[in-house]
Parts: structure tokens; C-alpha cells; sequence
């Protein structure tokens, strides 16, 4: 185990009922770094990122962040050490305006820990967060009950909410599933801006061009077992990957 | 000449600018109005009213608070079908201060919503990781149970009760104290809900995964909420102990599970002031029906389901949407 490491993923086993959905899993991320998780649909991506927010308890095997094993910690306090994840099935609270979705993670026991985070006023911020990603400041949408949002603007609200944690570690999950071409064009930057700031991030994704662009490095899963692991190019020439992947013959 | 009605909202234009409510007095009723008036309301009422009926006010000020005490619950996702819990805790907590310790009826009631508080917070405590209706299936059971406990046992005077409490020292005290009461529940809880605090709250009553995905312990919330309510509705049934100068198994009766729901949805919940507004209607109402006798039931079943028919979001939201509305013809050519 190298001592760098921000999160340390060693030999996990998920198992409901009698599906095996993660199985010996095993990697590590350094600070800074941008990890991309990719993997056919039911092959444990979404099971992996539970397990390390600890939404799923591991059937076996220890999980490690900031060198403090967070094995079978409930996730409210996971969140408060410095992970956020966004939810692959978008949950925003549809009862409230999209900009009263963000006092929720600004009233974080998270964010009054950190130096500087007591707010003072939460709904400026919550609007300045919004704009951030791409709620547009003049328009009436930051106040618009979330229950008649679009898709592309609930899904930027879960970034949003994930970003006002201030994180040590963010988690993507399928954050540009069902948006349109021009829609994730336009959230790209947004993580590019997040990463020069310095911010360790996992991302799941399907749209393997765009991760591609950004990703330092890519696990790949299949069935719930890593099968490859490295820089993206080298990955995709790998035989098992073309195979279980992509459906290639080698 | 064709007419067509015109709807301007008069709150954008009150509230846009404090400058400008603070230069027109109508502008500053318009604002101040509806505080004023309910707390002029609870004021004056006592004074007016004959003796029966101020015996009927103190019933509607126990109902509206277990109807708050409903709603607060409600509003963090917690149905409630067993206020009765909060009254009977309270009561016989009440009861137990007077009786045996011979506690001052004003330090036996303080006491008692706090105690009645927590040994509530304990009860359902273990049930609050469970949502919707397996929740409220554990708060109407637990109010029967204890009946039976009572009758089995024979405890705190068994099915006589605890009787002879010592009352109040005048009738203007429990007057005032229920008014008292009531005014600040009603005006500090809203004031709770319409904060972050009770955002986080109606967020739990939401999405409890997106709240705890903010770091927020959720069950240590609801554990506060669940305080609150209890404290409210167990000061509804000390209160009662020491007007009837008696606490005895009746206190857990349905009604007082029952009533606060029926207020607070005729009223329209998630508001507090719709529940104290139901309150208010219902309780007199159902005294007005007793001279009918067994048709009562229906004509206040009736009642009820018309109402809920009719007006599906509640009298105060009715009310207070058409106090922010005003409404005029205007011709059109
Ligand atoms: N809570 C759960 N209960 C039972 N089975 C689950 C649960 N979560 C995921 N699974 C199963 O685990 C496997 C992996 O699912 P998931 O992690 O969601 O895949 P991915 O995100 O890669 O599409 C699937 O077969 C899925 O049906
Ligand atoms: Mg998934």
C-alpha cells in the first residue's frame, strides 16, 4: 500500500443474494488524479461507488481514505471526511426550487468544518454555485420548483450539490447518461476546471471519447472483477477489454 | 364590451421593496395583518366568550397544538396516527408530579412536557429507521398498548385513574396559558420550518438518501423533530391533567389521534397555521352537532370529506393565495 494513496480499494466482495456484483476488487487512487470506471451495464460500477460512499456494506475486504479505513462507515460521516458522489439516478429534492436543493449540502457538517465554511448567507452561495454549472444567473431557473426541471439541469444540480461539499474525492456516476451531445460539451469544462483546482475524481462513464479526453487513467470491470487497468490507450488494445468491452473478437 | 377578470399579485409588490412598505400604511397592514390578527384573536377571545364556550376555546387550543404537533412530524416525513401517544404520555406524566409528588400545577406541566418529550422520543426511537406506513402503524399501536398496561397492572390508579389533581389557580391562567401556548407554537414553529433547519427537515420528508448523501445524519434530525412534536402534544395532555383534575386511561383515546389529523388536513397541512385554522373549525363544529345527537358522526364525516373534496390543499392555502391575489373586472375591447 503506498502511503500517497487518497483512496485505497483492497480485495472487496459484494454479494446480493446470489449475485456476485463485485468481486476481488482492487485499485488505488493518488491525489489529483482522475480515474475513469468503466465496465458493461451490470457489471458493479454503481455497486463499487456505494461501497466506497457507504450507501453497501462489503460482503469482505477493506476500503482505506486518507489512510483511515472507512470500511462499514455509515455515509453521512464518510461524506463529512471528504467524499461526495453524485447519483447515477439523478435525487434531487422535488418539493423545493433547484437553488433550496443547495442549502442542504451548504448546512453540512462538512462544510461548517472546513475553515471558512460557515455561511452566512446559504442562498447566495447556493446561487453562486448554480451558475457555476451553467444555471444561468438573469434566467428565473435557479428558482424553479426541481419537479419541473429538465434532465441536463437536475443532472448539473447533483453536480452542484456534490460540489458545495467542498470534497476531498468526487465521484461521477454516469453524470452525462441522457444528455445531449451539446449538454455535455458544456459540463466538460466544469470538470476540467474542478481538476486543475486539484480535485481527485472518479468518473463512470459510457461515453468513452469524452472520459478518454480527460481521464488520467481507466479500471475496467466486467462481471464485478477489475480485467484491466491503466492508461486508457493501453487499456482498449487489451484483449480481454476488446472482448468482454466491447464486444470485440480478439 | 367584453370583461375579463384580472389577477395582480399584491405580495411581489408589498415585499419588493421595505422602503416602500414602510411609506404606505395600507402596504404595512397588508403585511402585518396576518400576524395580527390571529394574535389579537386569541387574545380578545377569552374575554368574550361565555363560560361554556371558553371551555371550548381550551379544547381547540389542545387540538391545534396536537395539530401542529402532527404537522411538524408530517413535515419530516414522519404520519403520525398516534398523537394519543403524545397527549396520554403527557397527561398521566402530569398527573404523576401532582398526585404523588405534589408538584405546583405550573412546574407539574413545564415537567411534564418535557418528560412526556423524551419517554416518547424513547418509545418510537426504535422505530425510526422505518418509513411511511410501518411508522404509523407502530404509533397507533403503542397508545392501545399502553391502555392495556394500564388496566392489566393496575398502575397510577389503574382504570379510576389519578384523581383529585389540583387545578390551575383561575380559569383566566388556563385561559391565558393555553393562548400563551399556543400563540408561541404556532409563531416559533413556523418560523423553525421556514428556516435551513426545517429545509433539511422537509428534504428528509423528500429524499432521506440525498439528505444523508450530504453528510447529514438523518435519524439524529428526525430524533429532534420527533423531541419537538412529543414536548407540543405532551404539554396539550399535562395542560388537560390539570383543567380536569384527572388523568386516567381516556387520555390515550383515539380522538385525540384521530382530530389533529382531521384539522390539520381540512386546514392544510405543512403550515402549522392550518392545522390551528382546522382546529379552530372542527372543534366547535362538533360541539355545535352534539345537540343532534347519533347523527353527529356522519354530519361531521360528511363535513369533512366535502370539504377535503372541495378543497384539496387546505383552507389556508386557499386563504392565503387569495389574500396575495386581488382580483378585479377590467373591460376589454
Ligand atoms: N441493492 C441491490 N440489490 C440487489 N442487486 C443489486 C443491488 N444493486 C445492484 N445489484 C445488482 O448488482 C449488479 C451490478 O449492478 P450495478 O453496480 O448497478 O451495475 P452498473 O452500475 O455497472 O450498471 C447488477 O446485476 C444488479 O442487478
Ligand atoms: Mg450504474
Amino acid at each position: 500500500m503506498a502511503p500517497s494513496a487518497l483512496l485505497q480499494v483492497t480485495g472487496v466482495y459484494k454479494n446480493f443474494g446470489g449475485v456476485q456484483a463485485v468481486s476481488d476488487l482492487s485499485f488505488e487512487l493518488s491525489p489529483g488524479e482522475l480515474l475513469g470506471l468503466i465496465g458493461p451495464n451490470g457489471c458493479g460500477k454503481t455497486t463499487t461507488v456505494n461501497l466506497i460512499t457507504g450507501f453497501v456494506k462489503p460482503s469482505q475486504g477493506k476500503i482505506f481514505f486518507q489512510g483511515r479505513n472507512i470500511t462499514g462507515m455509515a455515509p453521512h460521516k464518510i461524506v463529512r471526511l471528504g467524499i461526495a458522489r453524485t447519483f447515477q439516478m439523478v435525487k434531487p429534492f422535488y418539493q423545493l426550487p433547484a437553488y433550496k436543493n443547495m442549502i442542504i449540502p451548504l448546512y453540512s457538517p462538512r462544510v461548517k468544518q472546513l475553515a471558512g465554511g460557515k455561511y452566512g448567507d446559504r442562498d447566495a452561495v447556493a446561487l453562486d454555485l448554480l451558475e457555476e454549472v451553467g444555471f444561468e444567473r438573469d434566467a428565473y431557473v435557479a428558482y424553479k420548483n426541481a419537479s419541473v426541471l429538465p434532465q441536463g439541469y437536475l443532472k448539473r444540480l447533483e453536480l452542484a450539490k456534490a460540489i458545495a461539499l467542498q470534497p476531498d474525492l468526487m465521484i461521477l456516476d454516469e453524470l452525462f447518461s441522457g444528455l445531449s451531445l451539446a449538454e455535455v460539451a458544456s459540463i466538460l469544462p466544469i470538470i476540467e476546471k474542478l481538476r486543475q483546482e486539484g480535485k481527485t475524481i472518479i468518473m463512470i462513464e459510457h461515453r468513452l471519447k469524452e472520459l478518454f479526453r480527460i481521464a488520467d487513467r481507466v479500471v475496467v470491470l466486467n462481471f464485478g472483477e477489475k480485467i484491466a487497468e491503466g492508461p486508457s490507450n493501453v487499456v482498449m488494445e487489451s484483449d480481454a477489454v476488446k472482448k468482454a468491452y466491447l464486444g470485440v473478437e480478439a | 364590451m367584453k370583461k375579463r377578470k384580472e389577477r395582480i399579485d399584491r405580495g411581489i409588490k408589498a415585499r419588493s421593496g421595505d422602503i416602500f412598505a414602510l411609506s404606505s400604511w395600507r402596504e404595512m397592514l397588508y403585511l402585518s395583518a396576518p400576524r395580527l390578527i390571529p394574535i389579537i384573536g386569541f387574545m380578545v377571545l377569552p374575554l368574550v366568550l361565555g363560560d361554556y364556550w371558553q371551555k371550548v376555546l381550551l379544547s381547540v387550543a389542545v387540538f391545534a397544538l396536537l395539530a401542529i404537533s402532527w404537522d411538524i412530524l408530517a413535515q419530516s416525513g414522519m404520519i403520525s396516527l398516534g398523537q394519543a401517544l403524545f397527549f396520554g404520555t403527557g397527561a398521566y406524566a402530569a398527573g404523576i408530579f401532582n398526585y404523588y409528588w405534589h408538584w405546583h400545577p405550573l412546574i407539574s406541566i413545564a415537567a411534564a412536557t418535557i418528560a412526556g418529550g423524551l419517554l416518547c422520543t424513547l418509545f418510537l426511537l426504535p422505530v425510526l429507521r422505518l418509513r411511511g406506513i410501518y411508522f404509523s402503524m407502530v404509533t397507533l399501536i403503542i397508545p392501545l398498548m399502553l391502555v392495556r398496561i394500564i388496566e392489566a397492572t393496575k398502575i397510577f390508579g389503574g382504570t379510576e385513574g389519578l384523581t383529585g389533581i389540583e387545578a390551575l389557580s383561575s380559569k383566566w391562567i388556563e385561559l391565558y396559558l393555553a393562548m400563551a401556548v399556543l400563540t408561541a407554537a404556532l409563531f416559533g414553529f413556523r418560523r423553525m420550518i421556514a428556516s435551513d433547519y426545517g429545509l433539511i427537515l422537509k428534504a428528509i420528508n423528500d429524499n432521506d438518501r440525498s439528505v444523508i448523501n450530504a453528510g447529514i445524519n438523518i435519524y439524529w434530525f428526525k430524533t429532534q423533530a420527533l423531541f419537538i412534536s412529543a414536548c407540543v402534544g405532551a404539554f396539550a395532555g399535562a395542560f388537560m391533567t390539570h383543567v380536569y383534575m384527572f388523568a386516567g386511561m381516556p387520555v390515550f383515546a383515539l380522538d385525540y389521534s384521530i382530530l389533529p389529523i382531521a384539522a390539520a388536513v381540512v386546514g392544510g397541512p405543512g403550515t402549522l397555521a392550518g392545522a390551528t385554522l382546522g382546529a379552530f373549525i372542527l372543534v366547535p363544529l362538533s360541539e355545535i352537532l352534539r345537540g343532534i345527537g347519533g347523527l353527529r358522526i356522519v354530519l361531521y364525516g360528511l363535513f369533512l370529506v366535502v370539504f377535503i373534496v372541495a378543497l384539496p390543499e387546505g383552507i389556508f392555502q386557499y386563504v392565503q393565495r387569495k389574500y396575495h391575489q386581488f382580483e378585479r373586472w377590467v373591460e376589454v375591447e
